[in-house]
């Protein structure tokens, strides 16, 4: 018994703090928005203590399922965009000596450390239509009256894949960094072709990175909803636009809470998938 | 030379290796038969696995030529030349099971499916590891994924096969084991097999010839007898097997008899193409030195006997001589021997003796330090 309460009091100490920081930064508040999901709001924001079920199911409207629809597909194509521009890049970065190899980490991690708000009016910069690409064009007479590229779905695109990208690259390069080189080799050494090597051992075994990559980028994309409001000129809806809504505009805070609770159950399942597939939690880092 | 040439399977001709400045391989020739198990032995960092890879293609050569099967292999990527490698860390597909890892090279060989079992299958039957075609690489023993990688390499019928290491990582029993077993494989399969290793004992069980290598250079490469009683030079005699190597001057010739002289004392040797006055190694193995208490013909070589030490079957005695060198000798167990701090004489059969030369600068100054010469001459 007593060497019993010794292991107790041992893991106290060492899982104690973390647990206790878990449970009041993460799991208190999505508890209040879970608890605030079920009840009914009040007349100038805030809610009223009392049940109802009507915010999740008030959500099987079209005009919701269209949203729904348009940030899934709004996502996907965000998603794809950047695997398809992240997986190059990585397996350079991967592949790369030491030196250079920091470099280009650092390069991709820089604008972790600026406001993305700030990041996003530059861009806004670029795109308008007196912007720098507008300019460009004009002054190389390639152009007569300058494009309209901000506030359409192409510049949503844009502000996406460039916030996100980040997300996408880091996870690849590290599970393409773990690759062993010696079983590309072997697979050269049994015949294999570079490109048939590619997808009979590069691909499945960096197969980890490319899911977490996926989820880091999919879920975000369909809350941010700065970026659809900055770029697409309010005009685009994500769902994170419609939970922000809820919550500054239409003061409807319990249906935002039922929004943000199925955005975190979509991540979970994501989540479970990924582990069903056989990845590791360590690789989303 | 020339029916050599005709049945050299991989032939290097004055390869050299750079890695930036630094020359890891140094204008190496060498002609490996069909059907042999040739060793290329040596410490690490000798050169020998960067060899082994230029044969297999994952490395280019700096300078000089490969060829293969009599063709310059220069322009051929690894998965265009039909070589096999078993690598030092197995290099098994973790995401694939053992039936698909060693189907690897088949199916980029588009073989059917039908002739893919049963090649795989046999494989596995003569790895001794059927049953396992579902098992991981992460489910099995160091022992039996060193079959698999052996059998993924062996199942496409190489024209040679290279082994990098491939039982560095077993126990000494197993890998033991594994030697006899890998020798056996050779012998039935008649593959030619490239085996690296640093390990003299395992070369010397394994192998139809070794090729010795020391600072990227080939020092000797010959059949396990050979290297052990004709070391060519000071290198091969230290590395393989124990020696004792002793600096000598060449006091005289007498046909292939010799008289040499040490800082020592003076011995005979029994030698080929040595002049007077030439300085040079002689090696003799602990095995084959013996001792009195009465100095022998040509010989005046006084020791104290410092300790023994008994070895399994075999007593090893350790002797200083008047240079403070230190020599070993092995006796058998149960042999009359002198008491530990007594003095003997030493001697041996002429022809046991192995003159090396050598062109170090360090036995320049080696006449000053025999007393004897001066007495002589």
């Amino acid at each position: 018994m007593k060497r019993r309460f010794k292991e107790t009091t041992a893991v106290i100490t060492m899982v104690g703090p973390v647990v206790f920081w878990l449970c009041v930064f993460v799991l208190l508040p999505v508890l209040y928005v879970f608890i605030i999901s079920f009840l009914k709001k009040g007349p100038i924001g805030g809610v009223i203590p009392e049940f109802t079920e009507k915010n999740y199911t008030g959500m099987f409207q079209i005009l919701y399922a269209r949203i729904f629809l348009r940030s899934a597909w709004t996502s996907l194509l965000v998603t794809v965009l950047c695997l398809l521009l992240g997986y190059p890049l990585a397996y350079i970065i991967a592949r790369a000596g030491n030196r250079i190899k920091l470099v280009l980490v650092m390069l991709v991690m820089l604008p972790f450390w600026t406001n993305s708000l700030i990041r996003i009016y530059g861009w806004i910069t670029i795109l308008r239509t007196d912007g720098l690409i507008n300019r460009l064009l004009t002054i190389l007479g390639i152009i007569k009256e300058p494009f309209q590229l901000l506030y359409n779905d192409g510049a949503v695109m844009i502000g996406m894949v460039y916030t996100l990208f980040p997300f996408m690259v880091l996870p690849l390069y590290s599970s393409l960094e773990k690759l062993d080189h010696s079983l590309l080799e072997a697979a050269s050494d049994l015949g294999g072709k570079p490109y048939r090597t590619f997808i009979r051992v590069t691909l499945p075994l960096t197969f980890p990175g490319i899911f977490a990559g996926i989820i880091q980028v999919f879920i975000p994309t369909m809350s941010y909803f700065f970026i659809t409001d900055i770029m697409g000129g309010s005009k685009a809806m994500m769902i994170g636009n419609l939970i922000n809504n809820q919550f500054i505009t239409a003061r409807n805070w319990p249906f935002g809470a039922a929004l943000s609770i199925i955005l975190i159950l979509l991540t979970i399942l994501l989540m479970r998938l990924y582990r069903k597939a056989g990845g590791k939690l360590e690789d989303m880092a | 030379m020339s029916d050599a040439s005709e049945e050299a399977i991989v032939e290097l001709v004055n390869v050299d290796k750079f890695f930036n400045e630094n020359r890891v391989v140094k204008n190496l020739n060498m002609k490996i038969r069909k059907g042999e198990f040739l060793t290329m032995l040596g410490p690490s960092g000798c050169g020998k696995t960067t060899t082994l890879r230029m044969i297999a293609g994952f490395e280019e050569v700096t300078d000089g030529i490969i060829r293969i099967e009599g063709e310059n292999v220069e322009e051929k990527e690894p998965y265009e030349r039909n070589i096999n490698t078993v690598f030092q860390n197995y290099a098994l597909f973790p995401h694939l099971n053992v039936f698909d890892n060693i189907a690897f090279g088949l199916v980029e060989k588009r073989v059917k499916k039908d002739e893919i079992r049963a090649r795989v299958t046999e494989m596995l039957a003569m790895v001794q590891l059927t049953g396992f075609e579902k098992r991981r690489p992460s489910q099995m023993s160091g022992g039996q994924k060193q079959r698999v990688a052996i059998a993924r390499a062996l199942v496409n019928r190489p024209r040679v096969l290279l082994l990098d290491e491939p039982l560095g990582a077993l126990d000494m029993k197993l890998r033991k084991q594994m030697q006899i077993e890998l020798k056996h494989l050779q012998k039935k399969l008649g593959i030619t097999f490239v085996y690296v290793t640093h390990d003299q004992e395992e070369a010397l069980t394994m192998s139809d010839r070794i090729a010795v290598m020391n600072a990227g250079v080939l020092e000797q490469i010959g059949t396990p007898e050979e290297i052990y009683e004709h070391p060519a030079s000071k290198f091969v005699a230290d590395f393989i097997g124990e020696s004792n190597i002793l600096e000598a001057y060449i006091n005289s010739v007498n046909g292939n008899e010799l008289t040499v002289f040490f800082e020592s004392g003076s011995a005979l040797a029994h030698a080929e193409g040595f002049i007077r006055e030439e300085m040079a190694y002689v090696s003799i193995r602990p095995e084959k030195i013996k001792c009195s208490f009465e100095a022998m013909k040509g010989f005046n070589m006084k020791v104290i006997v410092k300790e023994h030490i008994y070895i399994g079957s075999l007593i090893r005695t350790v002797m200083e001589a008047s240079n403070g060198q230190e020599l070993k000798m092995n006796s058998f167990a149960g042999s009359a021997l002198p008491e530990e701090g007594s003095e003997v004489y030493l001697y041996w059969d002429n022809g046991d003796a192995v003159v090396m030369h050598t062109t170090e600068e360090k036995l320049y100054n080696l006449i000053e330090r025999i007393p004897e010469i001066g007495v002589v001459s």
